[in-house]
């Protein structure tokens, strides 16, 4: 059942939307999530920010405008960042979902992640997950990126606290380790 | 006996001075229970070093709790109802039909037709009633079932028309209207009210009548800054769980202790049934100082229901009724002699907090330079649109917009550069330093002519100097812990708002114990420990870290006595460093510290210490809170490239120079000063609160069209951090958010004028300013 639905939406996703209405009471879908399918019962409004932070429990995904200004609810969907707030539940379809607490290997912190921590690329930490996820995106397409390339990968992102400066240092940082 | 030696003191040396410059010494009576005086950074291992954050690891996994994280069994949610409309009087409220949505467990009026200050309505967003339910789809289903009738009355939204004498009253009596000074820079006490105008403040030296007089130059400018908003990226919320044997809340609060107390006394409970709990903050410049109504709605709401309540704003409630740095406008005029010598300065100011008090431009007009005669008269306006509050730096921030431009106009007008003018008229030993350094870095001698460069894109040159007050709570209380497993916990009731305060705390106990900064667990933001101070008017650092090393040296007095027994040496002949206890001068005999910790007679062994005052006193004291004798300072330079064509202006590099007594952690530090160089430039460029002048509403409540500066508008930044020693207290240091943020719009403004030759009186600077100044297109202001 869950399949089925799963399959109808994405195939909706690609062929017509209106042929899936579905709602307003909850429907079952499952999520690809970190590596695990997840099949739950969602609002068909719910966004994938909601949906991730309310019954998925994965609250290291941010919710700062709700809008899609300030990417801080960032998220990888077959590795392409999204903000999760714009986007409903319902849609992700069978693309795989990647959050923030999906990066680590175990104990193993994601290069990124260990460079934000080295280079003091985080201060309240709220815009961080957002930020972590649109830089290992970046380098996942651009392993050797230079400073502009940074800027311009994390150039929707908003961060009050000024973190920018060491957000790219970081990444910078990261790069140069990965390529060894 | 015990008592007579708490009191008792001793005389120590300490390191004094600027270390680039040279450090002396000097000597101090100190509390005979704390610390030998500290070293310089440089012969330290923990203190001054770039140690990473206690919870790094937390926030980059995502792990970290933020209160929109707490979620707790039978967790109700809880929407707010705000006003349409600038200015109302509330005739009737329905909630008959909200009450019956499903899902709704409670409603909770607050605004009232029967209770003439609750039924007028005074700005769009303020609240009217509040809703939990068992989700926020039904709380703000039924929010829409809620039927008010209002009454709309006539409202000014804008500082200039408010001021007139015709303009429609916020309040119509000064009894209705906020007369304390809880965000006041200025806002004192029982100051008259006129129509919407609140004041003046005064503020006066000498004879500025005479100083006018003698002075061979007055140079006379006015100046114009807007409505900043905090956008603090974590929104403002709370979880309240109300339970018979006490109220606990989540909340994202600046201020632990502060917002227990509120709730003590808004509910009347004792503080003993009152816990207050941030685990992390997702931001904090001034709007999260205190409990906020939202705060009072939740626990209300939480009490009546016998549930815990989450209430998170949204964007838009955060635009709009979440505090904001108020509007500016100021008058300056100064007076000075061939050789730059002040002889005077007088300054007006009209600023607007909305329905609050506030908006003042500080103090740098009157304390900054070296000037005998001084006039100062502030006031306030008020407008049908939501509360001021603090704002990084409140007053100072604005201020120095108009005074560091000023000065530079006069530098002009007496041709001279601006450096050697402020050379001639600052007192500050610090500054002097600050200034030298920064010219260095920066290249001050390429500066040109204003206008100078040739092509339509105009490169400029501007710096532009910060006074702060080093500012101390003394209710500040820190415990350390050493478990009988070599294990150490420090815990204060203090919380991080980013800034860096666990980490600092660390160190602090690491450096005196011998350990790393990683070793230390840090347990703070929860009112169940020894209670901290606020994390606002940059006092954290120099209140907390002084008790935590103090604290720590306590501890460590009663592990040496221990240690010294299995020795067979004399405590004071011990030390403790690298993990290890031993005999000074002999490190053969030794242990290490968790062999020493093995020895205790008891599981666990702690001190709790609290904030002495400053060794050689206070400037001036408040209740808690006092001021040290030094005062903070910052000099910042910039370089901007202004567009001639289309208007626009980018700042391409900034070089800070600041100063906080002793660095504690320069990573952090940078981070700091890198966050208020940003929030400058994006105040000085970027940010306006646009409200329809005929409707009230605030057009840009959101994060689209109320533009921050992003990473692709973030210059070069330079930060270098003086070491500057006064022997005050067991650390020595205070704090650099507000300081890192109060020069940078000037300095940019001053580099803007460089560059163009136009100077721009109003912010912010946006390509229509620009053209507008160039005489381009027709001019938006005056």
């Amino acid at each position: 059942m869950a399949d089925a639905t799963s399959a109808l939406l994405a195939q909706a996703q690609t062929a017509d939307l209106s042929s899936a209405a579905v709602g307003p009471d909850a429907v079952a879908v499952t999520l690809q999530v970190n590596g695990v399918a997840r099949t739950l019962e969602i609002e068909p409004r719910a966004t994938l920010a909601e949906v991730l932070r309310g019954p998925l429990s994965l609250t290291g995904t941010k919710i700062a405008c709700n809008r899609g200004a300030c990417s801080a609810c960032t998220v990888l969907l077959d590795g392409q960042p999204v903000c999760s707030c714009m986007m409903l539940a319902i849609d992700v379809g069978a693309l795989s979902i990647t959050t923030i607490e999906g990066l680590a290997r175990g104990d193993t912190l994601h290069p990124v992640q260990q460079a934000f921590i080295e280079h003091d690329a985080l201060q309240c930490g709220y815009c961080t997950p957002g930020m972590i996820m649109s830089c290992v995106a970046l380098l996942d397409r651009t392993p050797a990126p230079d400073a502009s390339d940074i800027r311009a990968a994390i150039s929707g992102h908003l961060c009050r606290c000024g973190t920018y400066p060491h957000v790219v240092a970081a990444t910078l940082a990261a790069a140069k380790a990965g390529r060894g | 006996m015990i008592m007579a030696k708490q009191k008792a003191l001793r005389t120590e040396s300490f390191p004094f001075g600027i270390a680039s410059v040279g450090l002396g010494r000097v000597e101090r009576q100190i509390p005979a229970d704390e610390p030998p005086a500290l070293a310089p950074n440089s012969e330290l291992t923990v203190i001054g070093q770039p140690a990473p954050r206690h919870d790094g690891r937390e926030k980059v996994t995502g792990a970290v709790r933020f209160t929109a994280d707490i979620s707790l069994p039978g967790l109700l949610h809880a929407r707010v109802l705000r006003s349409p409309l600038p200015h109302a009087r509330v005739r009737s409220i329905d909630v008959s039909a909200a009450a019956r949505h499903p899902g709704v467990r409670a409603i909770l009026p607050i605004a009232s037709p029967d209770d003439p200050q609750r039924a007028l309505l005074r700005y769009v967003g303020v609240p009217v009633a509040a809703v939990a339910a068992t989700s926020i789809a039904a709380a703000e289903a039924a929010l829409r079932k809620i039927l008010v009738d209002y009454q709309a009355l006539d409202f000014v939204v804008e500082m200039d028309l408010a001021r007139k004498a015709t303009a429609p009253l916020v309040y119509t009596s000064a009894e209705m209207a906020p007369g304390g000074d809880s965000s006041g820079y200025p806002a004192p006490a029982n100051l008259p009210l006129r129509g919407n105008v609140r004041g003046p403040s005064v503020s006066r030296r000498g004879d500025v009548t005479k100083g006018f007089d003698d002075a061979d130059v007055v140079v006379e400018t006015e100046y114009r800054t807007q409505v900043q908003t905090h956008c603090c990226l974590e929104p403002h919320g709370i979880v309240a769980d109300w339970r018979a044997d006490g109220l606990t809340v989540y909340i994202s609060t600046q201020y632990t202790t502060g917002v227990r107390h509120e709730l003590a006394e808004a509910f009347g409970l004792p503080l003993n049934r009152v816990r207050v709990v941030v685990h992390a903050m997702g931001g904090g410049f001034g709007s999260k100082s205190t409990l906020g109504d939202y705060g009072r709605f939740a626990v209300e709401l939480s009490r009546r229901t016998q549930a815990p309540v989450r209430l998170m704003l949204d964007r838009e409630e955060e635009q709009m009724d979440s505090g904001n740095r108020p509007a500016t406008w100021q008058r300056l005029r100064i007076g000075a002699k061939r050789d730059g010598a002040l002889c005077a300065i007088s300054l007006l100011s009209y600023g607007t907090a909305g329905v609050a008090l506030g908006a003042g431009v500080g103090f740098n007009a009157e304390a900054l330079y070296n000037c005998p005669n001084f006039e100062g008269a502030q006031h306030d306006v008020f407008i049908n649109a939501g509360p001021g509050c603090a704002m990084r730096a409140p007053g100072n921030t604005p201020g120095a917009f108009g005074l560091e431009q000023a000065i530079d106009e006069l530098a002009e007008r007496l041709a001279m550069d601006p450096l050697a003018l402020r050379e001639r008229i600052d007192p500050s030993p610090v500054r002097r330093e600050e200034r030298r350094i920064g010219a260095a870095r920066i290249g001050w001698q390429r500066r040109h002519l204003p206008g100078a460069d040739p092509g339509p894109v105009k490169r400029g040159l501007g710096m532009a100097q910060s006074l702060w007050m080093s500012n101390v709570q003394i209710d500040s209380s820190c415990e350390v812990r050493v478990l009988r497993d070599g294990s150490v916990e420090v815990l204060s009731s203090v919380q991080d708002i980013g800034t860096g305060t666990g980490t600092v705390l660390a160190q602090t106990v690491a450096e005196v114990l011998g350990l790393r900064a990683s070793d230390i667990t840090v347990r703070i933001g929860d009112t169940e420990f020894p209670p901290g101070p606020p994390s606002y008017g940059s006092r954290a650092t120099a209140s907390i870290t002084p008790p935590a090393r103090t604290a720590a040296w306590q501890v460590l007095q009663s592990l040496l006595r221990e240690a010294a027994l299995a020795l067979n040496a004399a405590p004071e002949d011990l030390v403790a460093r690298e993990g290890m206890i031993f005999v000074a001068d002999d490190r053969s005999r030794g242990m290490s510290f968790r062999e020493a910790a093995a020895r205790l007679r008891t599981d666990r062994i702690s001190a709790v210490a609290s904030r002495s005052d400053d060794y050689p006193g206070f400037a001036r004291r408040m209740g808690d809170a006092a001021l040290a004798r030094q005062t903070l300072g910052g000099v910042q330079f910039a370089e901007v490239a202004v567009d001639t064509e289309t208007g626009i202006a980018r700042v391409e590099r900034v070089v800070a120079v600041q100063d906080c007594g002793r660095p504690m952690n320069p990573a952090q530090l940078e981070s700091q000063v890198h966050g208020g160089i940003i929030m400058g430039l994006s105040y000085a460029l970027f940010e306006e609160r646009l409200l329809d002048q005929h409707t009230g509403r605030m057009v840009n409540a959101d994060l689209e069209h109320y533009k921050l500066a992003g990473p692709c508008e973030t210059p070069a930044i330079d930060v270098m951090i003086l070491e500057n020693y006064q022997g005050n207290s067991a650390t020595d240091a205070y704090g650099i958010a507000e300081p890192a943020n109060i020069a940078t719009a000037a300095a940019i403004a001053n580099a803007v004028y460089n560059a163009i030759g136009v100077r721009l009186r109003s912010l912010p600077m946006t390509p229509a300013a620009i053209l507008g100044a160039l005489g381009k297109i027709p001019r938006q202001r005056s």
